[in-house]
């Protein structure tokens, strides 16, 4: 079993982060994982994004021409990956800030408030973490508690404190979905 | 009958109105600009050629209408003498990063000093790489925190910054070298004016030229773009003085 | 849980140099390979080493050439243009018999060309690209794990036979992250001086000299046959390969470093549909096991070799197999990555469905 998906944004966005947490998350699972930015002057503008896979067999390529799914924060975003994704694929976005709509009907589309959401858990920079909650709402990759434990691996210090409000807004993107 | 409107401001003919890929906030896009205004308002558009950097603007020749060439990293002075050598009537520019010229490019750009030979160098001093995302370069200031120097420059360790336009007045070969600042529209003005005159010194065939500019870099330096231009009046400015340290007679 | 972690090639690389005794460090940034420098830059200082940005590549490799004459453990990373400007270097450094480490994360190419994965630095690794009659051991890892594991290898060799020994990977490895675990740890303290290094007599009867100069023709011919008979012992003894489902393949993919990561899953799929296809994947590229191919003279109905770039590794599989058996080819360029789907399409188009 092989799971994709593309994470984009603007840089600053915490896009490159969940991307990270889920590779690790799967690398705690044993599973086979590779996580591949953007890189080089496709940067200047700032945007980013990074393509993530978890598998369970060895992975040939880390790059995605065809991802199963996109976690998308912004219209640069959306634009770029809504057109090359696999037929049948999910696209996660946050429908604050992307007002427009998919023109494509083979989606499984989740149109997520993330940035209105984040703001009720107390600020916008939870967003990417509710977007991360829609995806792992519809697809599971890694296990919600494996997510969690990478969580502890990346928040530490003063972060440590910022874990239990992440796990809210990760489980407010889960809950998203589930009411759709 | 219709009000005459005055012209004030307008794409030069010599822009090939385009958007360019720098970040917000960028001195780049203001050097392109002067260059611009510069060809149009001298006539030059027609013999223009450009030599374009590896660096942030290695694109540079996507955003102009006057023929351009792309160097390998550093040697744009090298390949500028030899498209003068070959038609000595047609304006030739090289355009260059701190790190182009002043690092892996630093013979070629003595040496086309030295050599004298009328070609113009406009000279973009940011303070880093910014291409290849925010390495010390041999302008970085001491203290300055870069990726290469994460606990910031010093002068045991990595050396100290170059002061290029003073170290190549020096020489005998050029006729007008300058540095100037693009933090402000003053500033631009004056820039504008150095980069006529070194313009002139090849049109006229007196000699070489070039003008650095201190420029911005807020992505790598994380600053934000009025951040950046403070910090090029206060922290860059003490040490890469600004004004004209050749002028060759003639020159004007 | 292992002892994993999570890391980008060009990062894990450099720790990986570090893990096996590299102190020195000398480089001057190029993407897609920035995060080595950088993490040298900060990691070299934690352990006693030393990190210096150079001016250019060209003053990286004379660096490294000095730093190799003391007799530590040195290395310089870089990518396809940078290493064209190392190409003098390299060559005086084989040519005075002194050891170190070269990695190259090589993009797509001529010329500037762009930061994608590329393979088109084959010749230029494995034939020459500076002057003289030269060769260096060449390692093409094609997971971090495997670069990681290599750079210790790459270091013993090194030492051992005194010679170059590059590093290829290309974007893809250095930019992408995947689990590593650094296995093994070279205590530094347990590496000598070599009695050849230059650093200074203290009471040595005589003078070292490093020099690749000979100015009497006898005399440089002699040492070239040194060399020579140097490298004849490398290619006996050092080439490595790996076989994968090669057991009863009727056919095999030639590929090595990302591409072969790529055919290992076109060689899964083929299999799934009863194609018996197995995957020959150089990990030396220099010496090139070529005894290892020919071994399945007789067994296979053909080969299909993959590339990122033209006909390179190509020219190497054709030297070795001749016309023992049909040889395919499939190569895309320019930074261009084919997946393992379009790879089987190409065999299929050159061998019918292999059956
Ligand atoms: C031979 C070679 N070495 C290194 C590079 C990588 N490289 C690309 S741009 C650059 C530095 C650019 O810095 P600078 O000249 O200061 O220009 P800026 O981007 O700051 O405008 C480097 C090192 C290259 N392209 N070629
Ligand atoms: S990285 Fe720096 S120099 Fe390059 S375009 Fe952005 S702001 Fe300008
Ligand atoms: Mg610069």
């Amino acid at each position: 079993m092989e799971y994709n998906v593309v994470i984009a944004g603007f840089g600053g966005q915490g896009v490159m982060l969940i991307g990270e947490l889920l590779a690790h998350a799967g690398m705690d699972e044993g599973k086979e994982v590779t996580w591949l930015p953007s890189y080089g002057p496709e940067q200047r503008g700032g945007t980013a994004n990074c393509a993530v896979v978890v598998a369970d067999e060895p992975i040939a390529s880390p790059i995605l021409t065809e991802p199963q799914a996109a976690i998308v924060f912004n219209r640069q975003s959306f634009d770029k990956f809504e057109p090359v994704l696999a037929k049948g694929g999910l696209l996660v976005l946050d429908s604050t800030l992307i007002d427009r709509k998919s023109s494509r009907v083979d989606l499984d589309l989740v149109y997520i408030p993330a940035t209105d959401i984040a703001m009720e858990l107390g600020n916008s920079k939870f967003t990417n973490m509710v977007l991360l909650g829609a995806y792992l709402g519809k697809v599971n990759p890694i296990s919600m508690a494996s997510l969690h434990g990478a969580l502890s691996v990346f928040l530490t210090g003063k972060k440590a404190a910022l874990i239990e409000v992440n796990k809210r807004a990760l489980q407010a993107g889960v809950d998203f979905v589930n009411k759709e | 009958m219709a009000e005459q409107m005055n012209v004030i401001y307008e794409r030069p003919r010599s822009w090939a109105n385009k958007v360019t890929h720098y970040c917000p906030g960028c001195t780049h896009g203001i050097a392109h600009r002067l260059i611009a205004e510069l060809v149009d308002e001298m006539g030059l558009l027609d013999k223009t050629i450009g030599v374009w950097p590896v660096g942030c603007s290695v694109l540079g020749y996507e955003y102009f209408s006057f023929d351009s060439v792309e160097a390998a990293h550093g040697r744009a002075p090298a390949m500028a003498t030899g498209i003068k050598v070959t038609n000595p009537d047609n304006f030739v520019f090289a355009y260059q990063g701190d790190g182009d010229i002043a690092s892996i490019g630093m013979a070629e750009i003595v040496h086309a000093a030295a050599r004298g030979w009328p070609i113009t160098v406009i000279f973009i001093n940011n303070g880093n790489y910014g291409m290849t995302g925010g390495q010390m370069a041999p302008t970085t200031l001491l203290g300055q925190k870069t990726t290469t120097s994460p606990l910031g420059r010093t002068s045991q360790t990595n050396g100290f910054p170059i002061r290029v336009a003073e170290m190549l007045a020096q020489l005998d070969g050029p006729a007008y070298i300058a540095r100037v600042s693009l933090d402000s529209p003053a500033n631009i003005r004056k820039a504008k004016s150095a980069m006529r005159k070194a313009f002139n010194a090849q049109v006229r065939g007196i000699g070489f030229s070039l003008v650095e500019c201190l420029s911005t870099c807020p992505t790598n330096w994380r600053l934000t773009p009025v951040e950046s231009m403070e910090r090029v009046r206060k922290e860059v400015m003490p040490y890469f003085p600004l004004g004209e340290f050749k002028v060759a007679p003639g020159v004007l | 849980m292992s002892d994993k972690v999570l890391m980008k090639g060009a990062e894990a690389l450099a720790e990986g140099a570090i893990q096996a005794g590299c102190r020195y460090y000398f480089g001057y940034p190029i993407t897609p390979q920035n995060e080595t420098p950088e993490y040298m830059s900060r990691r070299l200082p934690e352990v006693g080493g030393r990190f210096v940005q150079a001016e250019s590549e060209v003053a990286s490799i004379n660096m490294v050439y000095g730093a190799a004459c003391a007799g530590v453990r040195v290395m310089t990373s870089s990518s396809s243009p940078g290493i064209s400007l190392m190409q003098e270097g390299i060559s005086y450094i084989s040519g005075s018999n002194v050891p170190c480490v070269i990695m190259n994360a090589m993009r797509g190419g001529p010329g500037l060309g762009n930061i994608a994965p590329a393979q088109a630095d084959y010749f230029q690794a494995v034939k020459g690209g500076g002057n003289g009659d030269y060769r260096r051991i060449v390692l093409a890892p094609s997971s971090i794990q495997e670069g990681v594991d290599l750079l210790v290898d790459a270091f013993e060799l090194a030492d051992k036979y005194r010679m170059v020994v590059m590093i290829i990977v290309d974007g893809l490895i250095a930019q992408m992250m995947e689990p590593v675990e650094f296995k093994t740890r070279i205590d530094v303290s347990t590496l000598k001086t070599p009695e050849w290094a230059t650093v200074g007599r203290h009471g040595r009867d005589h003078a070292n000299v490093i020099t690749s100069l000979t100015l009497d023709a006898a005399g440089l011919e002699q040492w070239n046959l040194k060399l020579q008979a140097k490298y004849a012992q490398v290619e006996r003894t050092e080439s490595r390969i790996e076989e994968y489902q090669m057991d009863d393949a009727d056919y095999a993919i030639i590929a090595y470093g990302t591409m072969a990561r790529i055919a290992k899953t076109t060689v899964r799929i083929a299999r799934a549909k009863g194609v018996k296809l197995g995957l020959l994947r150089p990990i030396t590229v220099w010496p090139f096991p070529a005894k290892q191919i020919q071994a399945y003279v007789g067994k296979l109905k053909g080969t299909l070799t993959v590339e990122l770039a033209y006909r390179q590794l190509f020219e190497d599989v054709r030297l070795a197999l001749c016309d023992k058996m049909p040889l395919g080819w499939y190569g895309r360029g320019g930074g261009v990555v084919p997946g393992p789907q379009e790879i089987l399409g190409a065999f299929e188009e050159q061998f019918g469905k292999g059956r």
